[in-house]
């Protein structure tokens, strides 16, 4: 079996006379949790509308599990799980009736229990969804992309709207999946989550791959400066340096202890994303 | 590796009418209207209108009684479908299931069987109210029940299949509801089902026959009523032949256009 889940060579979308899409190369992994993150507008959802077989192509290739997603059958939609998008539908149905009638639809789905349970609804199997909260719906989304057991699961924008507590609780259940050895690609704004979950990401902008690398590594975050800051007797003061730690021992001992404010930052993901799109643009 | 085999179209497809009609039957404010619609007209009507059909001593109640059956027939199959369809796509249901293993074709089952049950109820509601304030009566021979049964069948298949097909029209789903409105109400009125069909002017008369609702009030007419209407249809006769044929060639017109306009994305999706 092929250890590539997802591979993408010069893809192009054409709408009108815009490339939405514009030469994106991309190889994700059996196994790993990619994160594709870009501003909106960057072809980020068309590249994983395509992929999904939700959108056809104008042109490169374009491989998923092996198949063309441009030609869709049944057999290989049964072994993908799509998590689109806030939807509203079905309200008057409980959460068991829709996850069970959606397992009628895969050749060798998942317990409809367990999967309640994987996506912490236990409690609310019996309840109508249009009883559910906004974060609640989110996983009878989760629940309806992965009662099929799929080998690979899009993940669009999951945790829009969400409260920071039901934030990482999504992310566990995210986790729980990957640690299960589905592949995720995963679209966020949300530079944490993609540090959190993803095992690399991947940064789209003006229609084409910018760079892939781990989020440690992306935009040579690994080996940028750190910045040591603290408040001397004229105010706030702060250093950019390779060597913060030896930084640090000389202002502990010119203090002759605690450095007063003392904060060693390297960039955020998102410090390196912003410059990466700014620099794109 | 071992690939189980995908469940069929007809079971998945049974299982989404289940589905349909456990969520329809939830959803009061939908069932009150599909099914009180006609309830309402046919009482609006009853207190209007008196009298017989000209030349004939058949009560003009009972002819727009038969009339209104086959018009609910067209509503909770063509209007409810078209709308609901319309607003699946618009809200994302389709979008969702297009991204499963479901087929085609069992996400149609599942509409007809939703749209056949409706039928069922809606035509006998509509009947036993005929029957108690205007003396309609059920079929008299078992001929005539066989006529009922064939014209019930295929007019629930024809406006299944066009409301499939029409769906793909609207643009939106709080638009659909106008824009599958619109030729229902104006068939009903030049198919003669409130109105005797050989009074209407000859241009309509010809417009109205080209479409199914007036095979299909003719074809429960010939059913429900007695032969002494016949001197007020228009060729004289029940036309049972010309009726299977209009019906079964809107049948295929129908199935043409599910087949090759049906969308499962709105039109902004690509």
């Amino acid at each position: 079996m092929n250890d590539t889940a997802v591979r993408v060579r010069g893809l192009r979308k054409r709408y009108g006379d815009v490339d939405a899409v514009n030469g994106v190369d991309l190889d994700i992994f059996r196994g790993e949790v990619f994160a594709l993150l870009g501003p909106n507008g960057a072809g980020k959802s068309t590249t994983v509308e395509i992929l999904e077989g939700h959108r056809r192509r104008t042109g490169g290739d374009v491989s998923v599990l092996g198949a063309d997603p441009g030609k869709p059958t049944r057999e290989w939609r049964a072994r993908l799980g799509i998590v689109l998008q806030t939807s509203n539908e079905q309200p008057e149905l409980s959460v068991r009736e829709i996850v069970r009638h959606f397992a009628g639809y895969y050749p060798r789905p998942r317990d409809v229990d367990e999967v309640i349970e994987a996506v912490g609804l236990t409690e609310k199997a019996g309840a109508r969804l249009a009883q559910l909260s906004g974060g609640q719906r989110r996983r009878v989304d989760v629940a309806l992309g992965i009662i099929g057991g799929p080998e690979l699961l899009f993940l669009d924008e999951p945790t829009t709207g969400f409260d920071p507590d039901a934030r990482r609780q999504f992310w566990r259940l995210i986790e729980g999946l990957a640690g299960g050895g589905t592949t995720i690609l995963l679209t966020t704004h949300y530079l944490d989550e993609a540090e959190a979950l993803a095992d690399r990401v991947g940064v789209i902008t003006g229609g084409r791959v910018l760079e892939v690398g781990s989020p440690m590594e992306l935009g040579g975050r690994a080996t940028a400066t750190a910045r040591v800051s603290w408040l001397g007797p004229e105010g706030r003061q702060s250093l950019e340096t390779d060597s913060p730690t030896q930084v640090v021992a000389e202002l502990s001992q010119k203090f002759d202890g605690e450095v007063p404010e003392l904060t060693v930052a390297r960039p955020t993901l998102e410090d390196i994303y912003l410059t990466m799109i700014g620099e794109g643009r | 590796m071992t690939t189980a085999a995908l469940p069929s179209p007809v079971r998945i497809g049974l299982s989404r009418g289940v589905l349909e009609l456990k969520a329809f039957f939830r959803e009061r404010s939908a069932v009150v209207f599909t099914v009180a619609m006609p309830m309402i007209l046919m009482l609006i009507f009853g207190t209007i209108f008196k009298g017989k059909v000209h030349d004939t001593n058949v009560d003009f109640r009972q002819y727009f009684a038969a009339g209104i059956i086959a018009s609910g027939i067209m509503s909770t199959t063509f209007v409810s479908l078209g709308v609901a369809i319309a607003q699946e796509r618009d809200d994302g249901t389709l979008k969702r299931l297009y991204g499963t293993p479901l087929p085609k074709a069992a996400y149609f089952i599942g509409k007809a069987v939703l749209a056949l049950a409706l039928s069922v109820l809606e035509t006998a509601v509509l009947f036993v109210l005929g029957n108690v304030l205007f003396g309609l009566k059920p079929p008299s021979t078992p001929e005539r029940w066989l006529t009922f049964a064939w014209v019930f069948v295929a007019g629930v298949v024809v406006c299944t299949l066009l409301g499939i097909a029409v769906s793909s029209v609207p643009r939106s789903g709080r638009g659909a509801a106008a824009v599958l409105n619109m030729p229902y109400l104006v068939l009903q009125f030049i198919s003669g089902v409130y109105f005797p069909f050989d009074g209407l002017p000859s241009g309509v008369q010809q417009a109205g026959a080209l479409f199914p609702l007036k095979w299909m009030s003719q074809g429960l007419r010939s059913a429900l009523l007695p032969d002494t209407l016949l001197p007020a249809e228009p060729a004289h006769s029940w036309e049972h032949g010309r009726t299977g044929l209009v019906l079964a060639a809107w049948a295929v017109a129908g199935l043409a256009l599910c087949l090759t306009t049906f969308r499962w994305k709105r039109r902004r999706d690509g």
